[in-house]
């Protein structure tokens, strides 16, 4: 199994990069993987990774875009509720890159 | 986006030159144990994961000779090719990657030695004489390779003399591969999703609930019309089965507002099911029987729980062949349904009928900032009709667009109807860690679809496939086109159609706020 050193512990990984257990998560994890994809997390990130995380712990599953973005739009404001701002923030895909960070499930099936 | 080598696209298709090994190294993940045995396939308890079960070598033989009994097909394709090339320059994984192990003959091939050592009289005297070989533990490698190098799309068959269905050959291969421990994890984790929960994201009941509720009101601000998209309903006449991706991702999800807005102008009653919250059917992809049928029964369910009268299907391309050929084998018989609708129809259907009993009130200008293409899905296209008579499934889904857009043009002959080229995606490598053969097996398709937008100003190409949306979705921006050309037919739908009270929505809606 891989593994990702944060701060000197090393936390398990899948081929992929994702989470192994979901329970390992802190923010650190988000900043480590981010920094190894050249990605800087900034509050914009951290708004999205939050909000992931939320919905995860209602619902057991990464929302559905339509769902995202109009959360985004209601906390910070109609301009950023659109897919396009989410692609500028997680340019590998906020379904993918996002819940990588915030330590969810890579979604799965046709998506 | 990573860094892959994206193959040219050109005026005119070229036969590419042979690269020997090419692809040799594009090797799927291996599934973990607990997808391995959610499908009731064995895993090599006490190995690494990869490595190959306890006697795998006789597994595969006796499972290759139960095949071989059990379907005439696999029999029959083993013996009959004749070599005679007409395949090899017609899959786009060819064209896209040069090579030679991915010309249908060749990738078939690596099944078809084997057979002839062990089931052949002359394989198994003078093995040499005819290309038989040993079965080994690199010639399954390679099989896990190449297998998983072929969308089961089913172009080859067009054009073989025989009519050799090579997807067939693909899907036996993998179902042998994953019995002695070798399956497909992005597959293999999908169908465990729809046996545990109902479909392949996962999405359990209450988020599904939640993500409609979300729809209804952005249809309603949008439009200022109530449109429903009711989930677990009993008594709704219409059962809509449709991919979960249509709950989840763009631009299926403006397709699923779409099949809402046509049902919603027909006076009908219809609802989604938790149960059967899924319209896609991996287990053909795998060639597995027993996990096909165990997802095709949830539709049954659902149907008999929530007492429907009819089932359509929304728009997903191998869904499509799996209802339309197979449903009432895997899940029959539909005899407490309504006999006067057949079982099951496509949405498609069901809109076109619609459109020409002009109970459909359209606004075709509505689309008139877009040129449309249509992309024929290789399985609606080479496996099923979408209507009546033979040829339906080409002409339907057009006549809709036509519908519904001002402007239209058809990419070049050689690559729709019946000789479509597959999105590249299809048959269960719509996974990252196959990007690279994704990448290069969309090369067809895009090559032609750049030249209709060249010479007659193509925008956006339409598609019928969650599959094919997806991957045009991840893959246009690779050969320089952006992520939102692609769409789907319903959303072109969506957008034309103008229901009951939207006309009058400004007026009412400045009313309500003066109130």
């Amino acid at each position: 199994m891989a593994s990702i050193d944060v701060n000197g512990k090393q936390i398990e990984v899948d081929e992929e990069g994702y989470l192994s257990n979901l329970n390992d998560w802190e923010p650190a994890v988000a900043e480590v993987m981010a920094k190894a994809e050249d990605t800087e997390l900034t509050d914009a990130h951290w708004d999205i990774i939050n909000f992931l995380r939320e919905y995860y712990e209602e619902y057991q599953i990464a929302p559905a875009v339509r769902v995202l973005t109009k959360a985004v739009g209601k906390r910070l404001g109609k301009d950023k509720g659109n897919s396009k701002y989410l692609y500028e923030l997680f340019p590998y895909g906020p379904g993918k890159q996002a819940c990588k960070y915030a330590g969810l499930p890579k979604p799965t099936g046709c998506v | 986006m990573a860094d892959y080598e994206i193959p040219e696209t050109r005026e005119f298709p070229i036969i590419p030159t042979i690269m020997e090994g090419a692809m040799a190294h594009s090797s799927p993940f291996v599934a973990d144990e607990e997808f391995q045995t959610a499908l009731g396939f064995p895993y090599p308890t006490g190995k690494e994961k990869g490595e190959l079960i306890d006697g795998w070598k006789q597994k595969f033989l006796d499972l290759l000779q139960d095949k071989l009994t059990k379907y005439r097909s696999v029999q029959v394709f083993m013996d009959i090719c004749v070599k005679c090339g007409a395949c090899t320059d017609k899959c786009h994984y060819f064209i896209g990657t040069g090579d030679p192990k991915n010309m249908p003959v060749a990738r078939q091939d690596l099944l078809r030695k084997v057979y002839r050592r062990y089931f052949t009289f002359a394989g198994k005297y003078f093995p040499k004489l005819v290309g038989a070989i040993d079965l080994t533990e690199d010639v399954i490698r390679e099989m896990y390779s190449y297998y998983h190098q072929c969308s089961e799309c089913r172009r080859c068959a067009v054009f073989c003399p025989f009519g050799i269905d090579t997807a067939e050959v693909t899907m036996a291969a993998r179902d042998l591969l994953a019995h002695i421990g070798l399956g497909q994890k992005y597959d293999n984790q999908i169908i465990a999703k729809v046996h545990s929960i109902g479909n392949n994201l996962g999405l359990p009941g209450p988020a599904l609930a939640d993500t409609l509720e979300g729809l209804e009101e952005e249809v309603e601000e949008d439009i200022n019309v109530k449109v429903r998209y009711p989930l677990d309903e009993k008594g709704a006449e219409i059962l809509l089965v449709a991919p979960s991706a249509d709950f989840f991702v763009e631009p299926h999800v403006d397709g699923l507002i779409g099949y809402g807005k046509v049902f919603h102008a027909a006076g009908v009653t219809w609802t989604l099911s938790s149960v059967a919250s899924e319209a896609a059917n991996f287990g053909l992809f795998i060639g597995d029987y027993a996990n096909m049928r165990k997802i095709s029964l949830r539709v049954r369910d659902a149907a008999k729980e929530l007492g429907v009268k009819r089932i359509i299907f929304g728009e997903c391309g191998h869904a499509w062949r799996v209802a339309y050929n197979h449903l009432n084998t895997l899940a029959g018989p539909w005899d407490f349904l309504d006999p006067n609708y057949p079982v099951p129809q496509h949405i498609l259907e069901f809109t076109k009928d619609c459109l020409d009993r002009g109970i459909l009130n359209i606004d075709k200008s509505e689309n008139d900032h877009m040129t449309l293409t249509f992309h024929d899905s290789c399985n609606i296209a080479r496996a099923s009709r979408i209507g009546e008579f033979p040829g339906s499934q080409f002409v339907t889904p057009r006549e809709v667009i036509k519908a519904v857009c001002n402007n239209y043009h058809d990419m070049v002959e050689e690559t729709i109807f019946d000789q479509t080229f597959c999105c590249g995606g299809g048959g269960g490598l719509l996974t990252d860690d196959l990007m690279e053969i994704r990448i290069k097996g969309a090369q067809p398709r895009l090559e032609a679809l750049k030249n209709v937008s060249k010479d007659y100003g193509v925008t956006h190409m339409a598609a019928i496939c969650a599959i094919c949306k997806s991957q045009f979705t991840k893959i246009l921006p690779y050969y320089g086109m952006t992520m939102d050309q692609i769409v789907s037919v319903h959303q072109l739908v969506s957008n034309a159609i103008i229901l009951e009270g939207q006309g009058e929505e400004s007026e009412d809606s400045d009313d309500t706020e003066a109130a």
